[in-house]
């Protein structure tokens, strides 16, 4: 007999408490709070603020508890409030050189104007797992540099620009407000200021992914790291009222300028290419997977020749999302009876010819020639 | 009315409804045509009926009452977790009578009571793109859309036919929508295409995580693609549903063991519970089997 799904409802709601005691884990051990997450979980917090296109600290370590650390489940949290959000206006350009720098270095040159300056970094830790991490300790006074840094740090960029050797990037003819990609959907082709806007809130891992496909001979770019910055800029906003630009509060960012090779054409002369990447926090590994997609997906416009997936607009754009790829990904989850029956209903009817013609083959026609025909 | 604090009714703010019932009024207005809209996040994943969810809340008003069904069936979890968001957020009344309905919202099927001029059908469309898997690339598709250049379907139906003898495509099968526009049904069994055309209710269609909204307005044409010699069929089954009888209806195989049991009832739950309580019986009916 057959048992109507009835309860839906019921169950659905069951699912809720067993997934709010999962979360909670051991009630012996302390529950965490989302302020222990913001500050001892910064990287995973940037992230989330990064794809979740919402600057939020507080916003995105609750976001990270809500989901039990499941980045994207946080990400798309933190989307999905976006959305409900007012829009009171757009803030100016940020002007990453007058970054309050926590780091900068550049891979390009031993020593620049400013220095280099390593900052909070992984880079030279040796990966040893530290037991001494397992107790709670102090956290020691973290040493201080003689003098302070120079209040503005010439972009890297700008050093080369002088002699001529960097490709100008310069705003374009009369200067158009970019799309909102958040308001408005993307369509092909798509200009800079939008596939930089995609890949910023792009999936992480897609992009390196995409990034590191660049380096291996899908598609054929020799970056260098110009420049990676990491600090705090201003965020200004004019007001209509007011009539000047005043300083909303200061955001944390991470700046790559790639630098890549370029023949020139008949019209430019050699010169240096450049990818951009930006992301919120501190976000290296972003912002420089970025940087070299962005690259990449300028093959056309500077005549190269475009074969690697990297170099796709719509293949690197429409795929970069993890909101959207997770998803359509997970949505195979949900019943897809109606549609797999009638594949089914199909399916039979095929065989029942085919086993028709395999009798009809037995007894004139040779079988191989039918095997044939049904699997051209 | 019993709404969530802090969101406004149906969730979506004014503007953003405006916004979609612009892109929704161009949508009638072209037939078949996908129009591109600012599709948000919402609260639910992409690929989960996040444009048909778009599009119900910005034509949902407080006196609609709301039906929302996934393969057919009020019951399946999507389905009640999508009345429940509306419920919830809009205070709606709700409904699993197709009748009833001022708004069905649906996944992969058509209701098989025909609908009226009071209603609309909201589709929750996965891929609006019908040429999508024969080329990938939006720019180009959007030409083929407007030279109305629509070979590669025809020639992908022919060398169905020459590889396997059918049309090798049973659900989100294509039409041609007011003579013009190619379109994708969404994946519906080719068996309710029959359904789209000349219906009385306006029908729209809404993809979330692909920005897209489309309608085929009242009455419209709206012919699956054939050839004269392979002319356009529909599933048939050689039992009636089990539970009621019906022998017009799309019918889901029910496993019932592992030695080749199984038994057709009807997809739409509706349809199956109103013949049952008008008597009408099946093989597996309650009834029918204390009879016997």
């Amino acid at each position: 007999m057959y048992v109507a799904v009835k309860g839906g409802e019921t169950a659905i709601l069951n699912s809720h408490e067993l997934l709010a005691a999962a979360r909670r884990g051991d009630e012996r051990v302390p529950e965490i709070t989302p302020a222990q997450i913001r500050q001892q979980l910064r990287l995973a917090v940037a992230r989330v603020m990064s794809e979740g296109s919402l600057y939020d600290e507080d916003l995105a370590a609750l976001a990270l508890k809500q989901a039990a650390g499941d980045q994207v489940e946080a990400i798309f949290l933190l989307r999905a409030y976006r959305t409900t959000l007012p829009r009171f206006g757009y803030s100016l350009p940020v002007d990453t050189s007058r970054m309050a720098l926590r780091r900068r270095i550049s891979a390009a040159f031993k020593d620049l104007p400013g220095g280099q300056v390593l900052g909070p970094t992984y880079d030279y830790t040796q990966r040893l797992l530290d037991f001494s991490l397992c107790e709670p300790s102090a956290s020691p006074l973290p040493p201080r540099a003689d003098e302070p840094l120079a209040e503005a740090m010439p972009r890297v960029s700008e050093l080369l620009g002088h002699e001529g050797l960097m490709e100008e990037e310069l705003p374009l003819p009369g200067d158009p407000a970019p799309v909102d990609l958040s308001r408005e959907p993307l369509s092909f082709p798509a200009d800079r200021a939008t596939r930089l806007q995609n890949l910023a809130r792009g999936d992480e891992g897609f992009l390196l992914a995409m990034g590191y496909s660049t380096q291996r001979g899908y598609a054929n770019s020799h970056p260098f790291a110009g420049e990676i910055r990491m600090g705090e800029v201003a965020l200004e906003i004019v007001p209509e009222e007011l009539g000047f630009a005043i300083t909303i509060g200061e955001i944390t960012l991470t700046e790559c300028q790639m630098i890549n090779q370029f023949a020139g054409s008949s019209t430019v002369p050699p010169q240096f290419t450049r990818g951009y990447g930006l992301a919120f926090g501190e976000a290296e590994r972003k912002s420089m997977a970025m940087a070299l997609v962005d690259r990449a997906l300028r093959a056309a416009e500077l005549g190269e020749e475009t074969t690697a997936p990297a170099q796709q607009p719509e293949f690197v754009l429409s795929h970069s999302d993890n909101v959207e790829a997770s998803g359509f990904v997970q949505h195979l989850k949900l019943p897809h009876y109606v549609d797999f029956q009638s594949e089914l209903e199909l399916l039979r009817k095929m065989r029942n010819r085919h086993e028709g013609r395999m009798k009809v083959g037995a007894g004139g026609t040779a079988p191989t020639e039918v095997a044939a025909e049904e699997n051209a | 009315m019993n709404t969530i604090a802090g969101y406004n009714f149906a969730y979506l703010d004014e503007q953003t409804k405006r916004m979609i019932r612009r892109a929704l009024l161009k949508a009638v207005a072209i037939p078949g045509y996908q129009v591109p809209f600012g599709s948000r996040e919402m609260p639910l994943p992409y690929g989960w009926g996040t444009g048909g969810i778009q599009i119900t809340a910005s034509i949902l008003g407080r006196d609609d009452v709301l039906k929302v069904i996934d393969q057919g069936s009020d019951d399946t979890t999507n389905a009640v977790n999508i009345r429940r968001f509306f419920a919830r957020t809009a205070g709606i009344a709700t409904t699993e009578k197709t009748e009833d309905a001022t708004i069905i919202q649906t996944r992969h099927r058509i209701p098989e009571k025909p609908l009226s001029e009071q209603q609309i059908m909201v589709y929750q469309v996965p891929l609006p793109e019908p040429l999508a898997r024969l080329e990938p690339r939006e720019a180009v598709t959007r030409k083929l859309h407007a030279l109305a250049d629509y070979g590669l379907m025809h020639v992908k139906l022919y060398e169905d036919i020459a590889r396997y003898g059918h049309i090798a495509s049973t659900y989100d099968y294509p039409v041609l929508v007011n003579g013009r526009y190619l379109m994708a049904p969404s994946p519906i069994p080719k068996f309710d295409n029959p359904k789209l055309h000349m219906n009385p209710a306006l029908q729209l269609f809404g993809a979330g995580r692909e920005k897209r909204v489309y309608a085929i307005p009242p009455y419209t044409k709206v012919e699956s693609l054939d050839f004269e010699d392979h002319p356009f069929s529909v599933q048939r089954w050689e039992d009636p549903c089990a539970l009621c009888g019906a022998e017009d209806s799309f019918l889901d195989e029910v496993v019932l063991d592992d030695a080749g049991g199984r038994m057709f009832v009807c997809s739409d739950s509706d349809y199956c519970t109103t013949r049952q309580a008008a008597g009408h019986t099946g093989s597996q009916s309650p009834v029918a089997k204390e009879a016997a």
